[in-house]
């Protein structure tokens, strides 16, 4: 008591209170870690419940995959840094869409002019992907698909293209983002109204539990509400919310737990406070380990495993002072190693400026490798196991997200706050105020609200060039696609796409059908939004409902 | 004493970027202003801008892009916003704009241009400077 009686008299620097809404104190001891629950799921790594990792050995038996987001003009030009970002020593690719196709148009509609190639790589047909992924393994490097809204067509396009290839899909790995609930909080690559888009993503997992079962069909992305707002309580639980609405949708069509539940994935943000973060993920591996076994009665270890891309960082990096967000990024890396994550990847420096640059991709894949290769960091598991203060902080954060799920599930349930657009409201609520804390000073920023500097040089950030002339090449493409194929085959396909998804049939092996067909991603999406129509955005910026799941 | 009417803004969202996070907390931002707020939400067409402005009769129409289409997006609006008589009208654009081409969306008509990080009050402040 004395002992805190001497630091209550200092001057506090820092928020006393992390952004969980947690209250920080300057010492923790065994009495804090006893109070907050003691030690009780701790466990060991490879265990239930997992807090300490999901495997035994964790990183000494394979470090964590490095897997750079990465795609930008055409196929062929995003083939050429997926080459050279896996001869730097990169173990995954995780494939940046352009928007056209992520909201499902192709690069001939209208809507997509000026947009083509832009913030990712334009896919039309199945012959971007063979030209996108020509000459990689596919054995050696797994693939991440950054897509949504048209996630079942770009799936169907991958695993067309692995048979094609000769591949086994049994034994085929990957992942798709496809996670739609968090796309109408955050991101906004929407298509379909929210009810029939989750049964699009009930009709990819169940489809690949049969046919491509090591495939991982969703990656629920607590990353983009955070991003959007979300403290990182909120980002876990309510990931946890989504992720149980995607589960519930596949069980009631009568597939088993643990036929499915070992595929999905999860990805998470790391900037912000570093011992929060990793209490954060420590938290979080338990408590979804005991959603799965105690809530979904699941056997096998692997369902409930909390298997994760821990990366980005992108909300807390800053326009100002750019270089500082190398050093950032080394820091949060180092917070997604700590944390026991199976896969990282890193925002770039120059990223708030531009899509990155070689030099800036290669520095970011030079910090992960940093962490394995000198920092010790894949030689112990859980190096941070056991400190009193993350412990207290890994059962204070379990608790809090538990408190939030039960709040969001008691006001209806994550589907109902999310149609009617209650937790759209909610974080863009948190993330005015904390603007406006960081405008005021009250939430420190270095280089924004810190040790600015109003004298600056421009920064020396390489601006990704943005060519009309491959826009143009690649409605070429398309077009003389559209020409070689069979029409009648794709007029066909697409009928059974339609016709499936208005028949309540999964509609995964018609639309993997149409895409050998060479049927283009706006043709199919077409087809579906005649049967689903499309989604339209509550607007709402109250403050009231922030109550009923503060 | 005379009570100025509220300032009507139109903002908008730009083509197909989804990052809505930075428009919402400036219309917030615009809310506790006193301004008279009119959100249109994701994917809008430069008609669909046109359209919202002349139903809110918009003072100001302000645009929030962080994907890097800008440019092409505002060469087609500014003659559709000339055509239905809002070429008076205040417009602006906040978002992830490359300072090289700040000028060309001012030559377009955009009087104030707003990078990231601009602070809150800036934004409301020079759009009371200038409303029309």
């Amino acid at each position: 008591m004395k002992h805190d009686d001497q630091l209550r008299q200092v001057p506090q620097l820092r928020p006393v209170r992390n952004e969980s809404g947690i209250p920080i104190q300057a010492l923790y001891t065994g009495s804090d870690v006893e109070a907050s629950g003691g030690l009780g799921l701790l466990g060991v790594p490879g265990a239930y419940p997992f807090t300490r990792g999901i495997h035994a050995l964790m990183y000494r038996k394979q470090p964590f995959t490095m897997r750079q987001y990465t795609g930008f003009g055409n196929a062929a030009d995003t083939n050429r840094r997926f080459k050279f970002l896996i001869d730097n020593g990169q173990t995954g690719l995780n494939v940046a869409f352009d928007l056209p196709t992520q909201c499902g148009l192709d690069s001939d509609d209208p809507l997509a002019d000026g947009e083509i190639g832009r913030v990712g790589m334009a896919v039309d047909t199945l012959r971007d992907f063979e030209i996108a992924f020509d000459g990689i393994d596919l054995d050696k490097i797994t693939v991440s698909l950054t897509i949504n809204g048209a996630a079942p067509t770009l799936i169907a396009m991958y695993l067309a293209l692995a048979e094609k290839r000769g591949f086994d899909l049994k034994r085929l790995r990957g992942t798709a983002q496809n996670d739609i609930l968090k796309e109408y909080v955050g991101r906004g690559t929407w298509v379909f109204p929210v009810l029939p888009s989750i049964r699009l993503v009930g009709d990819t997992i169940e489809y690949c539990a049969e046919h491509a079962p090591k495939y991982s069909p969703v990656s629920v992305c607590g990353y983009h509400m955070r991003e959007s707002g979300a403290t990182p309580t909120q980002e876990m639980a309510w990931a946890f919310c989504i992720a149980r609405a995607y589960a519930d949708e596949v069980i009631k069509r009568g597939v088993p737990v643990d036929e499915f539940a070992g595929r999905l994935s999860y990805n998470f943000n790391i900037f912000g406070n570093l011992f929060e973060q990793v209490a954060k993920f420590r938290a979080g591996r338990s408590l979804w380990a005991k959603i799965m076994k105690e809530q979904y009665h699941a056997q096998q270890p692997g369902s409930m495993w909390l298997r994760m891309i821990a990366g980005g960082g992108g909300g807390g990096l800053t326009l100002e002072q750019p270089e500082n967000n190398i050093v950032r990024g080394a820091y949060y890396a180092l917070i997604a190693a700590l944390s026991g994550a199976q896969t990282m990847a890193l925002c770039c420096y120059d990223e708030a400026y531009t899509i990155p640059s070689e030099y800036a991709q290669r520095l970011s894949l030079r910090t992960m490798q940093l962490l394995v290769e000198e920092m010790g960091l894949a030689e112990t598991v859980d190096p941070l196991g056991g400190s009193y203060y993350i412990e207290t902080l890994t059962n204070q954060m379990r608790a809090e997200m538990e408190r939030i799920i039960a709040q969001t599930d008691a006001a209806g349930g994550i589907v109902k706050l999310i149609a009617e657009g209650t937790i759209q409201s909610r974080v863009s609520a948190q993330a005015y105020r904390m603007q406006r804390a960081i405008e005021s000073g009250a939430f420190p920023k270095v280089g924004v609200n810190r040790y600015r500097s109003e004298s600056e040089a421009d920064p020396k950030v390489e601006m990704h060039p943005y060519r009309a002339d491959d826009a143009r090449a690649q409605i070429a493409s398309l077009q003389q696609v559209r020409i070689a194929r069979d029409g009648a085959a794709v007029t066909r396909a697409l009928e059974r796409v339609e016709s499936d998804a208005r028949r309540g049939v999964n509609v995964m092996g018609s639309v993997v059908a149409a895409v050998k067909a060479y049927a283009s991603v706006g043709e199919i999406t077409q087809r579906l939004v005649g049967v689903f129509g499309r989604y339209v955005e509550p607007v709402r910026f109250d403050h009231r409902e922030e109550e009923a799941i503060a | 004493m005379t009570v100025d009417k509220p300032i009507r803004v139109v903002l908008a969202k730009p083509g197909l970027d989804g990052h809505d996070q930075g428009a919402k907390v400036v219309a917030r931002a615009m809310l506790d202003a006193g301004f008279d707020v009119h959100y249109t939400g994701l994917r809008q067409t430069p008609q669909q801008v046109v359209d919202a402005a002349l139903r809110a009769d918009a003072d100001v129409i302000a645009l929030s892009s962080m994907a890097g289409s800008h440019l092409p997006f505002c060469t087609r609006l500014k003659p559709l916003l000339e055509a239905a008589g809002l070429g008076g009208r205040l417009w602006v654009i906040g978002g992830n704009l490359p300072k090289q081409d700040h000028d060309s969306l001012r030559a377009l008509g955009f009087k104030g241009v707003f990078q990231s990080g601009s602070r809150l009050d800036d934004i409301c402040d020079f759009i009371k400077a200038n409303r029309p």
